[in-house]
């Protein structure tokens, strides 16, 4: 996807002054979050499978080589092939000459953050070749040519009418009608859909796990549709970047368990598939070929780093439904393709801070997404440890260092600075003193535009303490 | 750690309950030598949390250094912030890597509280003997929350306030947009999120609304006084000292 993330402010503006959206966003507030507390209140063991989960994670990270390379050899050995990519250009490639060498001209795909990071569809789109979003969110925001702004819930931020237009723009037989019925929109884009799935020669998908100890992807829907995208077509092919590794499919159980309650307040997704080599002499169905790209673009560099605990997010979008700040503005705001609390580690960390630098500060550290992170991710440390990357490379905004400059300046020198805050203080205070507050400060526009500055009491703590005032 | 009897404790006061608000500051004391301590205000400026979340570690570690030398030999260090209960008792320790600034910063983490919850589990304070006449409605502050586990600690104080009713808002676990210098880098969303804060205050019906931490009061305050909301705005130390004399925050003095 194109990236905007520099452009964050201005994004959050426009967000914030889009009523529709503001609307979809207090339903998905509302949805997710509670469901994922009845989910793990049903559960007594959930923190303990939580740590479970955590260790497995940590385990495979600190010994991913060897997993990836167990994972190749079953795979191999299952009959599948393993290509290895470095970064999103080597993706892309790799797809095209597999699409290539089986002379595809339609691709079906399931979701796949990976896909939208690597930019996959419009890259095929440009080499002649038509990829189909399957999964209903994917295809509708597909349909609105917009990235997905949700890592689970791809267009949560769209309402009803929204996609009934989007369809009657879109689907001819509709003849501009505007559907109204949840149903019927799920009966229309099931019907359109299906007929693509026929047509497709490949099926890409993404990957939530790769097991070392079977060679198996596995993919968790709740649509069924990743199960057609890689069973239909003669080749599958599933995208999948290092950090997906998982040693066992024991492993694989544990981790599964809290990634549903996590994600959408299920005890399990709807479909959970497990894919293995091609289909093998006497089966009856399933691909003829099977290809997994496994792609770094970014992430080996993150390993021993201050952000590798980054590596075991599985993605269930929990920290996002949590994040006060992705709650009033929504996914696209982020400007890249991981938004959110985990975007905004993760982001940094694959595109760089440079360019990546807003998203580590659009954070309260409020610390909720640590709080319900089923991998027990400290997202707030890592977010600081971004900004302390800002910090060194100058990239801060200039007043903000002066700033902090001219305050631990003060701040290390008591007298002084009791001396000074006493001044400032008792003026402010008398200002202040009739109304309560400032309607108005210079230097405070932002705070005023919207609220008052409270007015300080007139004299400072020390002052009254030091001069022998008790309670 | 066990509790002596009357142990000597030390004030951390915050730089926004100096500056903005000594009142809170004095509510605090009257708490602590009522649950029998000895209390001290050692000379102190900021515990450095600005510029460690600005990402500003050397400015951060620069007024910390201070606190470490102003704060040893006390059996603890209470303070009436979760926020910079927080800094005291898990980021200074990654400010000093190691040496006697690292000792010593480990000993101030180890010994810091955060004000009601340590009135309560420590000091087994139960209630209070203040009143106050009113519906109140607890804000829990993000810090005091997540950094510092408190959340019944000063809802059972306040239920022990005679007159207090204490009623729950709707998302009252949810960040108020304050965030430190988020409300600066990003007003428009700060004060986006105040405002579903502000929402969720008055649909309680409640006449007050407290919480532990001076950033977010200010936040709450201002954007209340903007909408001209009759809700009062206090810091919990100052209803439960029974210290609410003073005009609320925000308030201006009577002419
Ligand atoms: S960071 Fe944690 S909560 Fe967020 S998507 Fe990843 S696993 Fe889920």
């Amino acid at each position: 996807m194109e990236r905007s993330a520099r452009a964050f402010t201005h994004n959050a503006h426009k967000a914030l002054a889009d009523d529709v959206l503001q609307d979809n966003l207090v339903k998905l507030k509302g949805n997710f979050l509670v469901r994922r507390e009845r989910a793990r209140d049903s559960l007594p063991e959930f923190d303990v499978l939580r740590d479970e989960a955590k260790a497995i994670k940590d385990h495979t990270l600190a010994h991913l080589d060897l997993y990836l390379e167990a994972f190749e050899a079953q795979v191999t050995a299952t009959g599948g092939q393993v290509h290895w990519a470095r970064d999103a250009a080597e993706a892309r490639a790799i797809v095209l000459e597999i699409c290539r060498a089986e002379g595809a001209r339609t691709v079906t795909k399931g979701k796949s953050m990976i896909a939208e990071e690597i930019a996959l569809n419009p890259y095929l789109e440009a080499h002649g070749i038509e990829p189909v979003e399957t999964d209903l969110g994917e295809y509708i925001i597909q349909l609105a040519n917009e990235p997905p702004s949700h890592i689970i819930a791809p267009a949560i931020h769209k309402n009803r009418q929204q996609v009934a237009e989007l369809f009657a723009d879109n689907h001819a037989h509709l003849d501009g009608r505007l559907l109204d019925d949840i149903d019927d929109m799920l009966a229309d884009a099931r019907k359109v859909l299906r007929e693509r799935f026929l047509k497709a020669d490949i099926g890409i998908t993404g990957a939530n796990f790769m097991v070392a100890e079977t060679g198996q992807t596995i993919i968790v829907t709740n649509e069924g549709n990743g199960d057609l995208t890689q069973l239909l077509p003669r080749v599958h092919i599933a995208l999948a970047s290092i950090e997906k590794a998982v040693p066992s499919l024991e492993d694989v159980t544990t981790i599964l368990r809290v990634l549903a309650r996590s994600a959408t307040g299920q005890e399990m997704a709807s479909y959970t598939t497990f894919s293995a080599g091609g289909r093998r002499d006497g089966e009856t169905d399933g691909p003829e070929a099977f290809h997994v790209v496994i792609v770094d673009n970014g992430r080996s560099a993150m390993l021993g780093s201050e952000v590798q605990d980054m590596l075991r997010c599985i993605r269930c979008g929990c920290c996002l439904n949590a994040c006060p700040v992705y709650g009033k503005l929504g996914g696209h705001v982020y400007g890249t393709t991981y938004s959110g609390p985990m975007g905004s580690v993760l982001s940094p960390s694959l595109f760089g801070i440079d360019e990546m630098h807003h998203l580590p500060n659009a954070s309260t550290l409020c610390g909720r997404c640590e709080d319900v992170c089923p991998m027990r991710i400290p997202i707030p440390r890592m977010l600081r440890y971004w900004r302390e990357r800002e910090t060194e490379r100058g990239l801060a905004p200039s007043t903000a260092r002066w700033g902090l400059n001219l305050w631990s300046a003060f701040a290390s020198r008591p007298t002084l600075y009791r001396r000074l805050m006493r001044i400032g203080v008792g003026v402010l205070g008398r200002l202040g003193r009739r109304h309560g507050g400032f309607a108005n400060l210079p230097l405070a526009g932002g705070w005023t535009r919207a609220r008052e500055m409270p007015a300080p009491e007139g004299q400072t703590f020390q002052d009254r303490w030091q001069r022998g005032e008790r309670p | 750690m066990t509790a002596t009897s009357t142990p000597h404790v030390a004030l951390f006061v915050s730089c926004l309950v100096d500056l903005m608000r000594p009142t809170v500051g004095f509510a605090a004391v009257k708490l602590l030598q009522d649950a029998g301590c000895t209390v001290d205000v050692p000379q102190q400026t900021c515990c450095g949390q600005p510029a460690y979340n600005s990402g500003d570690r050397d400015n951060a570690r620069k007024v910390a250094r201070g606190l470490l030398q102003q704060f040893q030999d006390y059996d603890y260090i209470i303070v009436p912030s979760g926020s910079c209960a927080g800094m005291l008792s898990h980021d200074l320790v990654d400010l000093f890597d190691d040496g006697d600034e690292a000792v010593l910063a480990a000993d101030v983490a180890a010994r810091t509280q955060e004000l009601t919850s340590f009135l309560v589990d420590i000091m087994g304070i139960n209630g209070v003997a203040a009143s106050y006449d009113g519906i109140v409605t607890y804000h829990d502050s993000c810090s005091s929350l997540r950094a510092m586990q408190v959340r019944d600690q000063p809802r059972r104080l306040l239920e022990s306030v005679n007159g207090l009713t204490l009623r729950e808002a709707q998302d009252h676990q949810v960040c108020c947009g304050f965030g430190g210098t988020f409300c600066v880098k990003y007003p428009a969303v700060s004060s986006a999120m105040a405002a579903d804060k502000a929402d969720r205050l008055a649909e309680t019906g409640a006449d007050t609304v407290v919480a532990g931490d001076l950033g977010c009061l200010m936040n709450i305050a201002g954007i209340l006084k903007r909408r001209r909301s009759p809700i009062r705005v206090r810091h919990v130390a100052e209803v439960l000292a029974g210290m609410t004399d003073t005009p609320a925050i925000g308030d201006g003095r009577p002419t």
